[in-house]
């Protein structure tokens, strides 16, 4: 079975494939990228007009499932994933209980092929229901399926936990993601300490709170020589942080999301919990610092924190309320509006949603070598939609983007050759027969 | 007080002038708002705010229901969101909100066709003092504009203190702030107050000096090293008042920690204004609520 997409503008940023021409699909893998390829038999997708990129890979998803189906379940966040053009979500373990046991891996990994429309890949927890203290069975994570380690939400507040950590973790060649956060500086705040805190009198998290664990991180990496990726990296320090240890050649990684290049603390002033999550909005130096380090490859990665929550989580008091946002549907278009607006160039953009994130926890797919599965998406760069959260696949509507109007958007998403996500609609009940 | 102009904030307080009178009547009523039902929903504990705007709403013949609720509620219980549900189908024409969340009464009036009074959100902002306080002002010495205010004390945690800058330089006032360096705000500038690090440096040459209570409750970890630490800096004492000008006026919004943030010399001394405050008090919550339960949001 042969299929060809024709027409599309190819981006391919790995193998540094930017034109038009066409892309053979056989046995569900990447079988030729080329013009004038031969049709005989074969399935045509036309796709003149459109983009063609690697399928985009979210490193950073709450899933919620086991334990918090009420407000996301494996279907329905991989739908979403599917609707937003991404063909594979790393799964935080901040559920129910915590990914700390292979027996959860399992259990989500046999959700996923049941009944996911995407590649799920399992993060397992760093310490035992994330708590921070005794190491969690991260060699038998990783036999089970784990790509990662993290205590995503439970920063590691012990630099001797971490660093035993990363010096486990080694050992098994999986990468150790860090959420940043020093408890104590942030001493229960709920949003970005600057002008706005000060105006709105709520308790405030400092940026050292986030740099501070940053150092410390990328200190620690470079004395165990583990691989760590840095998540949600949120301010200006984080950034200058971020750079020193890439130049410096250390196997450091850093993710940024798209409310952290889209939106400030300003937005607070309304109260609306739509605008709370962890890291807090910043301040514009903040924004304008993290679109710089997207543009220039310090950031590698844009990550979502799809975060999930019921609408009673999010309608209370801003200090009372759950942190998070969703994100799976709107991670291109605001990404690509860094690309419309002449901020970051489209090849940047488009690394950091496929081989900047498989790289950083050296996942398969990403780009679009001859042999490797087919897990690809395409691209309308110019459609204009209104994001309407009540219209999403997520089963959550806490996205603060709601009512904004975005340029491009996933028109195909096609997972291991097999269309899962096109004209809007999911199109399998799941991917159990996709290559892997 | 962040979002009202100049224009407003003086209609509120020339309004009060008329209902200041009222309490001087022997019978301390007028038929205003017969009728219409105040609902005052109180999340924190507060004797007070709560029992001024009880009076307030009685002398104008309003309803007045007291809801007294935890805060927390919402950890184990009804939302916030519930509760007003359930006010609101009782109909009520005003709801007068203390809270110990910033934003609480910018919440519920967002979800209400009940006019809303802010008596008090979290950290954020407590309005009816602030105009109680400029009331006060401009009753002692005869404008607001040009007066030069010192506010001395936990600035960074004090909602009273964050109504009163943004009112008081709304209205043209010079405003110093002094207090420990845990206790004054990371970005001053933002009231467009002067800030100052030694108490006589704020005191210099000002008309009034409103001492803040230290809310023992609001206070994080490593904030004060002593209460006798904080009186010794920073308390308002009679030597303190050589500073000032010399018929420079002594306010507080009350409670009292006598001898800590205030001496009682002060406290009971000729300067002090501290109970014509609670006095215009009631004339303000009057207005307020009479302004808001006539329907003008303004």
């Amino acid at each position: 079975m042969k299929t060809i997409i024709t027409g599309a503008h190819i981006l391919d940023p790995l193998n540094g494939v930017d034109t038009v021409c066409d892309l053979a699909i056989e046995d569900g893998r990447v079988a030729a990228v080329g013009a004038g390829l031969d049709r005989s038999g074969a399935e045509l997708i036309d796709a003149s007009g459109l983009h063609l990129f690697p399928g985009l890979i979210d490193v950073h998803v709450h899933l919620r499932e086991p334990g918090q189906e009420y407000k996301e379940t494996i279907a329905t966040g991989t739908r979403a994933a599917a609707a937003g053009g991404f063909t594979a979500v790393a799964a935080m373990p901040n559920t129910n209980p915590v990914n700390d046991s292979a027996s959860v891996t399992k259990y989500i990994l046999g959700k996923a092929s049941k009944e996911g429309v995407c590649r799920v890949y399992p993060v397992g927890a760093i310490t035992k229901g994330s708590k921070g203290e005794d190491l969690a069975d991260i060699g038998e994570l990783a036999a089970a399926g784990c790509v990662a380690v993290t205590d995503d939400g439970h920063p590691v507040s012990s630099p001797l936990v971490m660093r035993r950590a990363m010096d486990y973790a080694r050992g098994f060649g999986i990468t150790v993601v860090s959420h940043c956060e020093d408890l104590a500086l942030a001493a229960g705040g709920v949003m970005n300490e600057g002008e706005v805190s000060t105006l709105l009198g709520l308790p405030a998290i400092a940026a050292e709170a986030e740099e501070s664990m940053v150092a410390r991180d990328i200190m620690l990496a470079s004395r165990t020589g583990a691989k760590l990726h840095l998540a949600h990296l949120s301010t200006k320090g984080s950034m200058e942080l971020l750079r020193g240890a890439r130049v410096a050649g250390l196997n450091v990684t850093g993710e940024t999301a798209p409310h952290y290049f889209t939106l400030t603390d300003e937005e607070v002033k309304t109260f609306d919990a739509v605008y709370k999550m962890n890291p807090p909005l910043r301040t514009a130096q903040d924004l304008i610092s993290v679109r710089s380090a997207l543009a220039s490859g310090v950031v590698s990665v844009i990550a979502t924190d799809h975060a999930p929550h019921a609408r009673d989580e999010k309608e209370l008091e801003f200090e009372a309320a759950a942190n998070g946002v969703i994100g799976l549907e709107t991670s291109l278009g605001l990404a690509l509006a860094l690309y419309h607006e002449g901020i970051v160039p489209l090849k940047s953009i488009v690394a950091a949603l496929t081989s900047g994130p498989a790289a950083a926890l050296g996942l398969p797919g990403g780009n679009l070598a001859l042999g490797a599965p087919a897990d690809i998406v395409l691209v309308d760069l110019n459609e204009k939609w209104i994001v309407e959260p009540q219209n999403f696949q997520s089963k959550a509507v806490n996205c603060p983007f709601a009512g904004m109007t975005l340029k491009g958007r996933a028109v195909r998403t096609i997972v291991g050759g097999v269309t899962v996500y096109s004209d809007g609609k999911i199109t399998v009940q799941n991917v159990e027969g996709a290559k892997q | 007080m962040a979002a009202l102009t100049r224009e407003e904030i003086n209609f509120f307080l020339d309004s009060a002038e008329g209902f200041l009178e009222i309490a001087k009547r022997p019978v301390k009523k007028v038929p205003a708002l017969r009728g219409k039902t105040v609902v005052n929903l109180f999340f924190e504990p507060s004797t007070r705010t709560r029992v001024s705007f009880e009076i307030a709403q009685k002398r104008l013949s309003a309803d007045a229901v007291n809801f007294t609720a935890s805060s927390s509620s919402t950890k184990k219980g009804e939302t916030l969101l519930d509760t007003v549900k359930n006010i609101e189908a009782m109909a009520p024409t005003v709801l007068v909100i203390r809270h110990g969340a910033a934003g609480a009464a910018h919440f519920v009036a967002a979800r209400t066709s009940a006019a809303v009074v802010n008596a008090g959100d979290g950290r954020h902002e407590h309005p009816t003092q602030a105009l109680l306080d400029l009331f006060t002002m401009r009753k002692q010495k005869g404008r607001i504009e040009g007066l030069k205010v010192a506010i001395i004390g936990d600035i960074a945690n004090s909602r009273v203190a964050r109504s009163n800058m943004h009112a008081l330089r709304t209205m043209g006032a010079e405003v110093s702030i002094c207090g420990p360096g845990t206790m004054l705000p990371p970005h001053p500038e933002v009231f467009g107050v002067k800030s100052c690090n030694r108490l006589a440096d704020a005191l210099d040459g000002a008309d009034v000096v409103m001492a803040l209570r230290i809310q023992k409750e609001r206070q994080g970890v490593a904030t004060l090293p002593s209460d006798r630490e904080y009186a010794t800096f920073y308390g308002i004492g009679p030597r303190s008042l050589e500073l000032t000008k010399p018929d420079c006026i002594v306010m507080h919004p009350g409670p009292i920690n006598r001898g800590v943030e205030i001496s009682s010399e002060i406290v009971d001394g000729p300067r002090s204004v501290i109970l014509q405050q609670v006095e215009s008090g009631v004339a303000v919550r009057m207005a307020v609520v009479y302004i808001l339960a006539g329907g003008d949001r303004e």
